[in-house]
């Protein structure tokens, strides 16, 4: 800082804005992160000249904490650049670029300024420099809160997708179950088997773990709870769709699966349950006109 | 005192359960359904429960034990209309009621109870319900 104990970055900032934003556009351009295709280069100059008019004020009080009330303003804008870049595809360290590559530009011009008082040119380099590593710091973890903001919706969405009970016949529903079944997902798909037993008042269900990778003691009890809960109600289970690998796996585990009906595949699932109904499947021999 | 009405039809005996159950009410109907039994000499039990929104672990034992003092007494027992929420609840209390027949309505359970006895009901009017085959 200067004997007043104010930065001069804010005179610099505002002395040669119009340069500093011509450099550091051309810097940008220049990093390997620029990705003229994600995004358009008038929208990067806009966004570019925005930060260095609201640098230059957030400064001016001489305040370098960028958590204060001063900074807000820097703090949205970078909030919303660095959402917008996540959205459109770009990686962390290039939004993060976005910030470092003002470094350059920057001292270019306190060098230029302050050229015959090393020890303000150090002072304010250094201040901009640890400013400059915050405000980048800060894009990188919006950025990646932006990003897990996707991954939890996209868990949700998947959570919804992936359960549907289907009917197969009157009277037989079935439900194809694909991905790792975890409690929360189990509950889902409980909740959801049972009230569609209730609605169709079908009395045969048909699970099929086709889909499900990997079946160890806790979704083989997960399993075994859905079945014995749409016992109470009063309907049959049937599990298909075991491959050779899960049920030995289930047998070394121990898992005591011998009160469920199950079968290898859905048609034979969907043969059985067809059986118990009184029904039959033929071919029509009789030839049509 | 509160009483849940038990209603004899010809072999069977039907319980609609249509208030929460306590407790008190819970013993009182085992009580009520076992004497009814030994009286009628009934054949089987239907339980309808479809009206039931809430279950604790008690209420879920004292379904199961009515079932098998039902079965002592030579007596089936169907429960039918279990709610969604109610199986899921006794499900996860560890209550999965093994010996219990289930349906899912009336209908349903009344034709099971005939598949387990044996045979079409008896003409009503028969004064010997109990009389074995």
């Amino acid at each position: 800082m200067s004997k007043n104990g104010k930065t001069r970055i804010p005179d610099v900032l505002e002395r040669h804005e119009r340069a500093l934003l011509t450099d550091w556009l051309v810097n940008q351009k220049a990093a390997p992160t620029y990705r003229p295709d994600l995004m358009k280069e008038g929208e990067l100059q806009e966004q570019s000249r925005e930060f260095i008019r609201l640098l230059a004020r957030a400064t001016r009080d001489g305040i370098m904490d960028v958590q204060q009330p001063q900074w807000q303003e820097v703090r949205e804008l970078l909030a919303s650049i660095s959402r917008s870049r996540g959205q459109q595809g770009f990686s962390p360290s290039a939004t993060a670029t976005f910030i470092f590559s003002f470094k350059e530009p920057l001292f270019a011009y306190l060098r230029r300024e302050f050229e015959s008082d090393p020890k303000t040119l150090l002072e304010n380099t250094w201040a901009a420099n640890v400013l400059l590593d915050k405000l980048g710091l800060f894009t990188a973890e919006v950025h990646q809160q932006a990003r897990e903001e996707v991954i939890r919706r996209q868990q949700t969405e998947m959570l919804e997708l992936s359960t549907p009970v289907v009917k197969l016949w009157d009277g037989i529903l079935a439900l194809p179950l694909i991905g790792t079944l975890d409690s929360a997902r189990t509950q889902t798909v409980m909740e959801n088997l049972l009230q569609k037993i209730v609605e169709s008042g079908c009395e045969t269900a048909i699970i099929d773990i086709t889909g499900v990778p990997t079946v160890d003691t806790v979704t083989a009890q997960h399993l075994l709870k859905t079945v014995a809960a749409a016992r109470l109600m009063g309907a049959d289970c049937i599990i298909s769709g075991v491959r050779p690998q899960i049920a030995q796996t289930i047998v070394h585990l121990g898992v005591d699966l011998s009160a469920v009906t199950t079968k290898a595949n859905l048609a034979d699932a969907f043969a059985l349950a067809l059986k118990r109904l009184g029904l039959s499947v033929c071919k029509d021999t009789v030839k049509r006109s | 005192m509160d009483r849940i009405p038990i209603l004899r039809m010809g072999r069977f005996l039907l319980v609609s359960i249509q208030v929460d159950m306590h407790d008190r009410l819970a013993l009182t109907l085992q009580d009520d359904l076992t004497a009814r039994i030994t009286e009628t000499g009934a054949r089987g039990v239907l339980i309808d429960i479809s009206s039931l929104e809430l279950v604790d672990s008690f209420i879920g034992r004292v379904i199961g034990t009515i079932a098998s003092m039902a079965r002592v007494l030579d007596a089936e027992t169907v429960v039918v209309g279990m709610r969604p929420a109610v199986a899921i609840t006794l499900v996860e209390l560890g209550l999965a009621l093994p010996g219990v027949r289930t349906a899912l309505n009336v209908e349903r359970g009344m034709k099971l109870l005939e598949a387990a006895t044996g045979g079409k009901p008896e003409p009503e009017g028969t004064g010997d319900a109990g009389s074995e085959e």
